[in-house]
């Protein structure tokens, strides 16, 4: 009876109501949408347009698939991809090496010098790539350059680290594992640390030595944590750019050169916005590939 | 008979114990001189950087180098100072100008450019935090999955389309160009949110009750209860921003307007690029608040990392 009595509260009632439950949840994710929306949705749509397109700073007309074309038809393209991936693989990989063994080694100390060396490994990491690149360049420098001293003093030849263009990228490659990435050393530590005591005791009793223990206990029970931190130093040496820009510029005759900085040079010093928006999607797929993988990781439970 | 088994598996770990102590000592000593070993080579590009800050100029350019600075100096660090020149800093909204040597003058731009980043980004990330961890309303879950899918987009992505609307807007050139798009990260959200749902909601819904506004309730319990996250999202953020390098190298174009990290790279490629000295004295100038930062929050970076490794 009421039902048919009592209209059902019309569409404009329900959103005032609506509005008025709301309007403070709306009001405290405004500026984090609002910013995202203008500065990262709006630019990451555009993206996809502008790749389409062919523009400088005249204008804009449609291209269809002239720059991936263009780009897939360019070998600077494929040799920075070269570039980028062989600077991805084996940093990736000798970062995972070294903080795990570092983090391994730290295991057994008293945990006040168990801090003191995580402080020590995670101090250079925060300084800026900028800085860092400028002194590895001194580092590097054939004349008066550190390396160089120390080849003399073994009776080597002088090399041109980064002015050799056979020899730069592996330079670059060089200066970024000889720093001991702080932050697997870190999680690494606190994943070991986290795995029950009773596992060793019972190896021991079994007769284990530390590189059996390391081999069957640690490294399985570490696998989550060795695909997490796979997946971000993955993301981040497909992203290398500073340490190229400084050090090299992509030189010696570009057999520096990554993607990103491809990007660079494509948009602010050729100007071709069109062109460097479609490398930036193609630099966008190959890190997406990942970023999944790290997605399915984190959102499937991953207890230590 | 379990008593018996028990008491035959303490035995059997206490022997390994012993024995494992008497072999310990050696190897323990060997790990030692590893680790410090590899601890030396990790930090020597810094300790280089320092070294050569502080030696004089007439002695960066010797064979054999000096690994402990003879007569430590900061000439380098006035020459530098000198040789920068002097520009304004235009003090935002009170057309007031301060003339100071550039090299300061980089410093005072990438202390005003972080400060005011992480300051506004903290206070959004931790009302976007609290939302999306607190409060139910229509869309959450469509907002939530935007800013997670945004998490995978490399900011080279959308570098040509900021700049073309930086340019658009005609904020080339200006802090403004570089704060703003900078605000938009959104990964403080994901690490807020994570942490306020652990937040109790008795507390909440008592002052409620009491009549207390919403803002009142986000500033009044929900920030002083989320203190331990929101410095770890400020100091991340501050490392983020204080050598951000790529953007700021794009948007800003006048020596005037520089942050530490670009004017570096434009000394780096001036004509005093070669004089290392030189160059590591301003390295030096644009490392050393980090380290500061470093060792005065250390605790805080620690915590992050491992928060970051649980939950991303």
């Amino acid at each position: 009876m009421t039902n048919q009595t009592m209209p059902r509260p019309s569409i404009f009632f329900r959103f005032v109501r609506g509005w008025n439950k709301h309007k403070w949840s709306y009001f405290f994710i405004f500026p984090s949408m609002l910013l995202f929306s203008i500065f990262t949705l709006y630019p990451v749509l555009r993206a996809f347009v502008l790749a389409f397109q062919k523009v400088d700073l005249r204008g804009s007309e449609w291209a269809g698939l002239a720059n991936f074309e263009d780009i897939f038809g360019s070998k600077l393209f494929w040799s920075s991809m070269q570039h980028t991936f062989v600077y991805a693989i084996f940093v990736v990989a000798a970062w995972l090496l070294t903080s795990l063994v570092v983090a391994s080694l730290i295991q057994p100390l008293p945990n006040r010098i168990q801090s003191l060396f995580r402080g020590a490994f995670y101090l250079p990491n925060v300084i800026s790539i900028v800085v860092i690149s400028l002194v590895w360049i001194w580092i590097f420098e054939p004349q008066f350059g550190f390396f160089n001293y120390l080849l003399g003093l073994v009776g080597q030849e002088p090399v041109r680290w980064l002015q050799n263009p056979r020899i730069a990228l592996w330079s670059i490659v060089l200066s970024t594992i000889l720093i001991v990435p702080g932050s697997g050393v870190v999680i690494y530590s606190a994943a070991i640390g986290s795995i029950p005591k009773d596992y060793y005791e019972a190896a021991e009793v079994e007769g284990a030595n530390a590189l059996q223990k390391l081999i069957f206990i640690t490294i399985p029970l570490l696998n989550p944590t060795t695909l997490y931190l796979m997946v971000i130093y993955t993301i981040a040496g497909f992203q290398i750019f500073e340490r190229v820009y400084i050090m090299t510029g992509g030189g010696p005759i570009n057999r520096t050169t990554t993607i990103v900085q491809l990007i660079y040079q494509t948009a602010f010093s050729d100007f071709n916005f069109g062109r460097a928006s479609a490398q930036g999607l193609i630099l966008f797929a190959i890190i997406a590939t990942f970023s999944i993988f790290q997605f399915k990781l984190l959102s499937s439970d991953v207890e230590y | 008979m379990t008593m018996k088994t028990l008491a035959a598996k303490t035995y059997e770990r206490q022997s390994v114990r012993n024995l494992r102590k008497a072999r310990k000592s050696l190897p323990r000593i060997l790990i030692l001189l590893l680790l410090v070993t590899v601890a030396v080579v990790s930090l020597f590009p810094l300790y280089w950087l320092f070294v050569t800050a502080l030696t004089p100029a007439s002695s960066t350019v010797r064979m054999p180098p000096q690994l402990i600075p003879e007569n430590p100096t900061l000439e380098n660090v006035i020459e530098m100072i000198r040789i920068s020149g002097t520009g304004e800093f235009d003090v935002p909204l009170t057309g007031w100008s301060i003339k100071m040597p550039r090299l300061l003058l980089w410093f005072v731009n990438t202390a005003f450019i972080t400060l005011f980043s992480v300051g506004f980004h903290v206070l959004f990330d931790a009302m976007a935090g609290y939302a999306f961890a607190k409060r139910k309303f229509p869309g959450s879950r469509l907002f939530f999955w935007l800013i997670l899918a945004a998490l995978m987009i490399p900011g080279q992505v959308t570098l040509v389309p900021l700049y073309l609307m930086i340019s658009k807007f005609d904020l080339v050139n200006s802090f403004a160009g570089v704060i703003l798009p900078g605000l938009a990260d959104v990964i403080g959200i994901f690490l807020l949110k994570q942490y306020m749902q652990t937040l109790p909601s008795e507390l909440e819904e008592a002052a409620r009750v009491d009549g207390a506004s919403e803002w009142t309730i986000f500033s009044r319990i929900i920030i002083p209860l989320s203190t331990p996250a929101l410095a770890v999202t400020a100091i991340f953020a501050f490392q983020r921003y204080w050598n951000s390098f790529l953007w700021p190298l794009i948007v800003l174009q006048d020596p005037d307007k520089f942050t530490l990290q670009v004017g570096l790279s434009y000394i780096h490629t001036s004509e005093f690029g070669t004089n290392y000295g030189l160059l590591m004295a301003g390295a030096a100038l644009a490392a050393v608040p980090m380290i500061i930062f470093f060792f005065a929050f250390q605790k805080y970076f620690m915590q992050g990392l491992r928060i970051g490794a649980v939950k991303g």
